[in-house]
């Protein structure tokens, strides 16, 4: 199964209005650091990166480290300016990249 | 400490909650926590439910049929169900749960292979199913053919075993609301199965918390699937009647 990304976005905000915005997404993000049933390390499986643009401008960034627990779940803030589209973009090791897309009607 | 432990349990009166009284271990967790649960899109079982809603009109097995090509929409044909499982099976002769019944289903209507217990796939299908009865009261059917084994499980539930030698009552009805290592000892109502735990950093099924127990207690647990932990299951849910179902909930 592939990876899942829930996002919360308003649909609907005022100019100038600080909005908040909740992302989540699944994986196991597996330190590298605990060693498996047969004893051999576990490979390090973490995701590395992750981006929010607004209408392709960079708003939210942010580096993930072995520390966070799995399913990462990042919120934050911005501003309200003006409809259109915010992209999300998660990297991780072993070519892991999942981008995905919210819509917000500014009025 | 362990003569303050024996202390405890030895004055413990082994009596029953009262209906009134009992209350979901939701109850007892932090904010935080909660409007973890409270939000589906903060709560990181939500993205196995995801997973069990694509599996749910995924064609499966050699019969080449999906769970909705049989069972239509879950929303509808579901509610409720998970609310009153472990059900008796005509076909056992005794009660099965749900992961039980989902995989009764896949071997005889969809000729596919049955899922692992704890595997990704059982735990996503079964959060889904869960998720149809929330909000809805646990219902398990206590008649002639299950009262048996609800008896079974209750002395299962109230007998002394393992190292330390504790039962599930001495904790979780007699010294349920006390402290244990500084986390308040839930009263241990089922309501919110499979459920996210923030420990486990993945969701689990009930069997999974049992046999958890079980290890706390220095006991042999029992295996995933086998009779007693069904039976237990089975107490539980009903000792739970009435109670809201949250599935699938968060825990610390």
């Amino acid at each position: 199964m592939t990876a899942r990304a829930l996002i919360n976005v308003p649909k609907k905000a005022k100019r100038g209005d600080v909005i908040e915005i909740k992302t989540l997404i699944s994986h196991v993000m597996e330190t590298g650091f605990r060693t498996g049933t047969n004893g051999n390390m576990i490979p390090r499986d973490i995701i590395t990166s992750f981006a929010c643009t607004y209408n392709g401008e960079m708003i939210f960034e942010t580096q993930l480290f072995p520390a966070i627990a799995a399913n990462p779940f990042v919120t934050f803030y911005t501003v309200a300016t003006e409809s259109g589209t915010l992209a999300f973009r998660w990297i991780g090791d072993n070519g892991f990249e999942v981008t995905q897309e919210a819509k917000i009607a500014v009025e | 400490m362990v003569i303050i432990g024996f202390a405890i349990f030895a004055t413990a009166r082994a009596a029953e909650i009262l209906l009134s009284e009992r209350r979901s271990g939701y109850e007892l967790m932090s904010r935080d926590s909660k409007a973890m649960q409270d939000d589906d899109t903060s709560n990181p079982a939500s993205l196995s439910v995801l997973d069990g809603e694509s599996m749910w009109s995924a064609k499966t097995g050699s019969a080449g049929k999906s769970c909705a090509d049989c069972h239509g929409d879950a929303e509808a044909s579901m509610r409720g169900v998970a609310a009153r499982y472990p059900a008796f099976s005509a076909a056992r002769g005794r009660p099965i749960d749900i992961e039980q019944r989902i995989n009764l289903c896949r071997t005889e209507k969809q000729n596919a292979t049955p899922l692992a217990f704890e595997s990704r796939e059982l735990l996503a299908i079964t959060a889904y199913l869960g998720k149809q009865s929330r909000g809805q009261p646990v219902a398990v059917a206590a008649d002639e053919k299950t009262k048996p084994f609800i008896e079974t499980g209750r002395q299962i539930y109230a007998r002394r075993q393992g190292q330390l030698n504790l039962s599930c009552q001495n904790c979780h009805d007699d010294n349920a609301g006390q402290k244990l290592a500084g986390v308040e000892l839930p009263q241990g109502h089922p309501t919110g199965y499979p459920l996210y735990r923030l420990e486990w950093q993945s969701i689990g099924s009930l069997q999974r918390r049992l046999r958890n127990c079980m290890i706390g207690m220095r006991a042999e647990p029992y295996a995933y699937g086998s009779d007693e932990n069904v039976d237990l299951e089975l107490f539980l849910m009903w000792r739970a009647r009435g109670m809201t179902v949250e599935t699938p909930a968060v825990r610390p």
